[in-house]
């Protein structure tokens, strides 16, 4: 992605809202991502049978932005068939509210953008990998052929032109939408309805993944569940790094070296955060 | 549906969200099993026990007796009323015999593979012949059986010779059928369909289909709630229901069921076909099909069950005085008009003589079976590869070894197109080395679909049109382009052929250059439309035809002034005067410029009230979004309800809305008074009366009534009860895969399988015993939304194959625990036909059934293949088709690879 070279103006807030419920784990948005991002199949198509239900894709890296996670759930017992699910879940970045991955950025390289997403520019990540472990998802890894921390931009380069991410353009359920998330007709609104509608026909277990700020804050990418986030493979109290600080004091000399040795790139990550219209205090 | 249509899926989702329920019934818990409301298992192949259930349980619930709209609907718009012949004998009759009356053996020839055939005598209505020809399946058609349902009454005095037709059609009347519409008669359908499904209780459908009782009657109940003046209930199918010895009677039984339950002709009722190619509904419409014509008439035959020797003989036995179909010799002349121009005239039968007759079953089984004996020679394989897709792939790949020449036109070098190289399993295994075989194979590079223009129609007779939006690379043709010019390269060879069997190709229409009239037709469509495409056709590798001439032929024009164009059907003659190569395509094209399949009208508003946009696309016939939706009205011609109010009967509409043209008496130009409209286009003649009744003599349309909503049909009725079309019975009724894992019918004791289905048996193909223990288990193969088909489009894609990179075969826990199978574990799966290695994926998706074999309860497991795979491309595979078997329907020659019978050990 090219390097911003103009403050471009606030917008409201966007994110993905995945009602898990209408996804059929078809893996068109897993497609699509890679499509648009032009995204090389990391194996060339080759590659052993995972043996993990339909889920060939196993993760979300730097070269897998999208990921369908399938959870078989089926009771031992073959005359206990009430509690038979197959749940599918389309996992992507969170875009946390308070990323992870923007606190340790060494370089300044990850911003937060006029939608209030958090995207990871190319040409300035040093691919020094401290994000990979500062988030609480596991969303971030090495792009293999760029070199360099890649992950979901939420399609910058589509929305900027008021184009929508390829993927919640794929999903031909609408398990994926992509909107404001804030106000009457946001996702969030929308999602809180969704969740209502579910209950009212039985589903007691409907509650949504990160629509507040309890979980790091929110997410920008929230998500619909039908039963605990564990069993989604989410994190029921993702941690910050931040929350880390105390015990971690010893490391601080140390990190002053570094960050004397990187003077010139945290000048950069000042001019970045300005460009993204980011004021510090929006990190919390 | 999820796994594999999942964008028409999104629909389903939408209709989920407003709060519909979706059951899902399927051997395996799959991505459609988890977005359902219910989930009902079923042992593969036991549909017609589990809708047989269902049927009966409606016929004796309260609702159905109490609720009026179900007798108002089934007495006036099914043939629940008619009387049947009394020597009419069901599966029931003869202490449960499970054969109908007329069965005989098959005396035809043996390669039609019949090991039965019915006389239909017996299944007719009283008192008349049930004159339909059979249009519903190819052996109705071809003529492989003396199918009955034809004019073939020898008694029937000298039919005058046309044209004009008229007086042909008016001979073939014949008296009409006796009706009790009390439903009370012994011998009306309706008392035969009760009685015939009377054994069908839920305790009957466990102890077939597995499915536990409880499970059956939550669908039972939720179907029967779900429909009534209010509601309906729809079902979509694919391949599971038609891959059976009997998969037509399946769809027959669903038929059957919703028109017990009033869900046809409506909206949100019907029976969805989930086709399963792109535009595969095109490619029957203006057919790739051994037995049919363009628009579904029959390909003239010289098969021994049918007079087709003439055209007056051809528009004898296939021409219906009664119905739609009356129109027949209209059809059929400016269809041969579409094939010979002007040579094809009234003194020549419109060149009837030269067009090919088929002789038998020329589907895709038999053939192969030819090919393997070394009676066919070469072969074009088009968009299809048979080395992984064809049943029995090892004796189709070893046929291709017998041909002198095969051309194969596709994307990439498909397993067709190697099968005599190294990596073909045969070529590994040395029983084909690569220096005995004969066969020249030629491969031309394909243009994918984004590469051309055209058109897809779906499955919901949808045609839209698709613009070119890239070059194909390299030396890539259409398949337009290749027909087209191979064509012209036969006509030329033909030219000077004096023979009389060359008069065919050599006065051929073949006219679709691209010329000044081209850049005409352009012209007319740029100022109607304003598009932008005429710029590209200047860089059309030279020799493309012109498509919209052939869209045009299609649709239909003054034979005398081609840039005349058909508005629609009604403009056809029998004379010869008009030209149309598929006339229920007719309207597509109305006029120069107005091409209507490329209409975009999405109107929202519409869509989400669920209602028919009718400014997308073009649904034939006549832009008709719902048929027989005369059908949506009661019979005095109101809506049923607000809720599903469609199209009705406005008896004060004096002015057309849409053309804002008075309504005229056809004959006399005087006012009318009373018309149907509605939000779609209405499936009826538009100002008949609701109370409208045929005077005697009466043709056509004209001889129905004004509440005859099945306009195709000769009584204007749904047919619950089938007297002809299908020849494996009038009613659906329930036998076993033909390879099955239990010895005796639980229904029929004494007739396991269907009495007339298609068997080849030979040493290259054959068959496991019923309740063999050396296969014990139910094999079914099927499809991943990852790949498609024989992976073509697929395999070759890096983001697509590293999805489903590898063959698997799924089996249930319980089943790995008892053969030792671990997850991933190589395992090796067999057939009679074959036996090939795939990898384990062990699942709680497939769970044990229990069944009864005769009077013991017997535990099934299911195994399941998707058949994706081959040994070209990125992700290779054994071929699943290795295992199943050549064995057909009688009425279409379906296979039955949905449900045979196999063996797993580790490898």
């Amino acid at each position: 992605m090219a390097t911003m070279t103009q403050t471009p103006a606030r917008r409201e807030p966007h994110g993905f809202f995945t009602d898990t419920t209408v996804c059929i784990g078809c893996k068109a948005c897993e497609v699509a991502c890679k499509q648009w991002n032009q995204l090389a199949s990391e194996t060339g198509g080759q590659q052993p049978l995972s043996g993990d239900s339909y889920d060939n894709t196993q993760r979300l890296d730097g070269m897998n932005w999208r990921h369908v996670k399938f959870i078989e759930q089926f009771s031992a017992d073959p005359q206990r068939t009430q509690q038979s699910r197959w749940l599918m879940m389309s996992d992507v970045c969170k875009h946390c509210v308070r990323a992870g991955c923007i606190e340790v950025c060494p370089t300044g390289a990850i911003i937060r953008t006029e939608f209030d997403t958090v995207v990871i520019q190319a040409d300035t990540c040093n691919g020094c990998r401290a994000c990979i472990s500062a988030c609480p998802f596991g969303v971030i890894d090495i792009n293999e052929n760029a070199k360099v921390a890649q992950k979901c931009t939420l399609c910058y380069d589509r929305t900027t032109i008021g184009e929508q991410p390829a993927c919640s353009k794929a999903c031909p359920t609408a398990s994926i939408q992509y909107g404001p998330l804030n106000g009457p007709n946001g996702l969030k609104a929308k999602a809180q309805e969704r969740v209502q509608q579910l209950k009212e026909q039985g589903v007691d277990q409907a509650q949504l993944y990160g629509a507040d700020d309890k979980i790091v804050g929110g997410l920008n990418s929230f998500y619909l569940l039908v039963d605990r986030p564990q069993v989604y493979g989410l994190p029921e109290n993702p941690q910050l790094p931040s929350r880390n600080l105390g015990p971690s004091s010893a490391l601080t000399t140390v990190g002053a070296a570094v960050m004397g040795l990187l003077g010139l790139v945290s000048l950069r990550k000042k001019r970045m955060d300005h460009f993204a219209g980011q004021p510090a205090d929006r990190e919390r | 549906m999820a796994e594999c249509h999942p964008v028409a899926f999104r629909w389903i989702m939408q209709a989920k969200l407003k709060g519909a329920k979706l059951i899902h019934v399927d051997p395996r818990f799959t991505r459609t099993s988890a977005l359902a409301n219910t989930y009902a298992p079923i042992r593969a192949g036991t549909d017609i026990a589990f809708l047989g259930g269902i049927i009966n349980y409606v016929i004796n619930s309260k609702r159905w007796n109490e609720e009026p709209f179900f007798k108002e609907y089934v007495v006036n718009y099914t043939n629940a009323a008619t009387i049947i012949e009394e020597s009419f004998k069901d599966t029931e009759d003869d202490e449960a015999a499970g054969r109908f009356s007329g069965l005989a053996q098959y005396t035809g020839d043996p390669l039609n593979g019949f090991v039965g055939q019915y006389d239909n005598k017996t299944w007719q209505y009283k008192g008349t012949q049930a004159t339909d020809q059979g249009r519903t399946g190819s052996t109705g058609q071809s003529g492989e059986q003396g199918v009955q349902s034809g004019n073939e009454d020898t008694n029937l005095p000298e039919v005058p010779k046309g044209p004009p037709y008229d007086e042909l059609v008016k001979s073939l009347l014949k008296p009409p059928a006796q009706l009790d519409t009390t439903l009370k008669d012994p011998n009306c359908v309706f008392q035969l369909v009760k009685t015939h499904f009377s054994r069908y209780t839920p305790e009957m459908v466990q102890e077939i289909t597995g499915c536990p009782k409880e499970k059956f009657i939550e669908v039972a109940e939720t179907l029967l709630q779900n429909s009534g003046p209010d509601k309906t209930s729809s079902f979509a199918y694919a391949l599971g229901w038609t891959q059976h010895t009997y998969g037509p009677q399946m769809i027959s039984c669903c038929a059957l069921l919703q028109l017990l339950l009033g869900n046809m002709g409506r909206p949100g009722g019907g029976i969805l076909a989930l086709r399963g190619h792109a535009t595969i509904q095109g490619s029957t419409d203006i057919p790739t099909l051994y037995h049919s014509i363009h628009g579904y008439m029959p390909h003239p035959s010289a098969a021994k069950g049918k007079k087709h020797d003439s055209l007056n003989d051809y528009l004898t036995a296939e021409t219906l005085a009664k119905s739609y179909w009356s129109n027949m010799p209209k059809f059929m002349v400016s269809y041969l008009k579409s094939m010979y121009g002007e040579a094809a005239t009234k003194e020549n039968d419109f060149g009837y003589d030269w067009h090919p007759k088929i002789t038998g079953d020329h589907s895709h089984m038999p053939m192969f079976l030819q090919m393997m004996d070394g009676k066919v020679e070469g072969m074009f394989c088009m968009g299809q590869n048979p080395a992984v897709g064809g049943q029995n792939a090892r004796l189709q790949r070893k046929a291709l070894s017998k041909l002198k020449w095969l051309v194969v036109k596709d994307n990439f070098e498909i397993e067709t197109a190697v099968f005599w190289k190294k990596g073909s399993p045969e070529v590994e295994a040395g029983e084909l080395r690569p220096e005995d075989i004969q066969t020249e194979v030629f491969f031309f590079p394909s243009n994918q679909v984004a590469e051309m223009d055209g058109s897809y129609t779906n499955t919901q007779r949808l045609a839209q049109w698709h613009n070119k939006a890239a070059e194909a690379p390299g030396d890539c043709r259409s398949d337009m382009w290749f027909t087209y010019q191979l064509g012209k390269r036969l006509k030329a060879l033909y030219a000077n052929s004096t023979a009389p069997r060359d008069e065919g190709i050599k006065n051929l229409v073949w006219d679709y250059e691209i010329d000044d009239e081209t850049a005409k037709l352009r012209d007319a469509e740029l100022q109607i439309t304003g598009a932008d495409d005429a710029a590209k056709h200047e860089e059309e590798p030279e020799g493309e035809p012109d498509i919209r001439k052939i869209v045009r032929e299609i649709n239909g024009y003054q034979s005398a002034d081609k840039t005349k164009h058909l508005a629609n059907f009604a403009e056809l003659k029998d004379d010869g005067s008009t030209t149309c190569a598929s006339w229920i395509y007719s309207g597509i094209y109305p006029a120069p410029g107005k091409l209507i399949m490329n209409n975009r009208d999405a109107d929202p508003a519409l869509s989400d009230a669920g209602k028919p946009t009718l400014g997308w696309g073009f649904a034939w016939p006549a832009n008709r979004r719902i048929l027989y939706n005369r059908a949506s009205a009661r019979p005095d011609g109101t809506p049923w309800s607000e809720q599903k109010k469609l199209v009705y009967f406005d008896p004060n509409l004096t002015v057309d809305p849409v053309t804002k043209l008075p309504y005229t008496d056809l004959k006399t130009g005087e006012p009318i008074k009373g018309a149907w409209v509605g939000d779609d286009v209405p499936d009826f003649v538009k100002n008949k009366k609701p109370d409208y009744q045929p005077p005697e003599g009466a043709t056509g349309l004209d001889a129905h009534p004004g509440t005859a909503p099945f306009i195709m049909k000769f009584d204007g009725k749904g047919w619950l009860f089938a007297p002809t079309g299908l020849v494996d019975g009038p009613l659906p009724t329930h036998y076993e895969p033909v390879e099955t894992p239990i010895k005796q019918n639980r229904l029929y004791p004494q007739q396991l399988h269907s009495p007339v289905y298609k068997r080849w048996e030979r040493d290259d193909n054959q068959y496991a015993a019923p309740g063999d223990p050396q296969y014990p288990h139910v094999m079914t193969t099927y499809r991943l939304t990852e790949h498609h088909l024989s992976g073509v489009m697929s395999r070759w894609l890096p983001w697509l194959a590293e999805l489903q990179p590898e063959l698997f075969v799924e089996i249930g826990e319980e089943l790995a625990n008892d053969l030792g199978i671990g997850n991933t574990d190589m395992v090796r799966v067999s057939t009679p036909r074959g036996s090939i290695e795939a990898k384990a994926l062990v699942t709680r998706r497939i769970r044990p059934l229990t069944i009864k074999d005769g009077d013991t309860d017997k535990t099934v497991h299911h195994v399941g293949m998707p058949w994706h795979w081959g040994w070209q491309g990125l992700a290779r595979g054994s071929v699943v088709n290795d295992l199943s078997s050549l064995v057909g329907d009688p009425n279409v020659a379906i296979h039955e690879a949905k449900a045979f019978v196999c063996n797993v050990e580790k490898a």
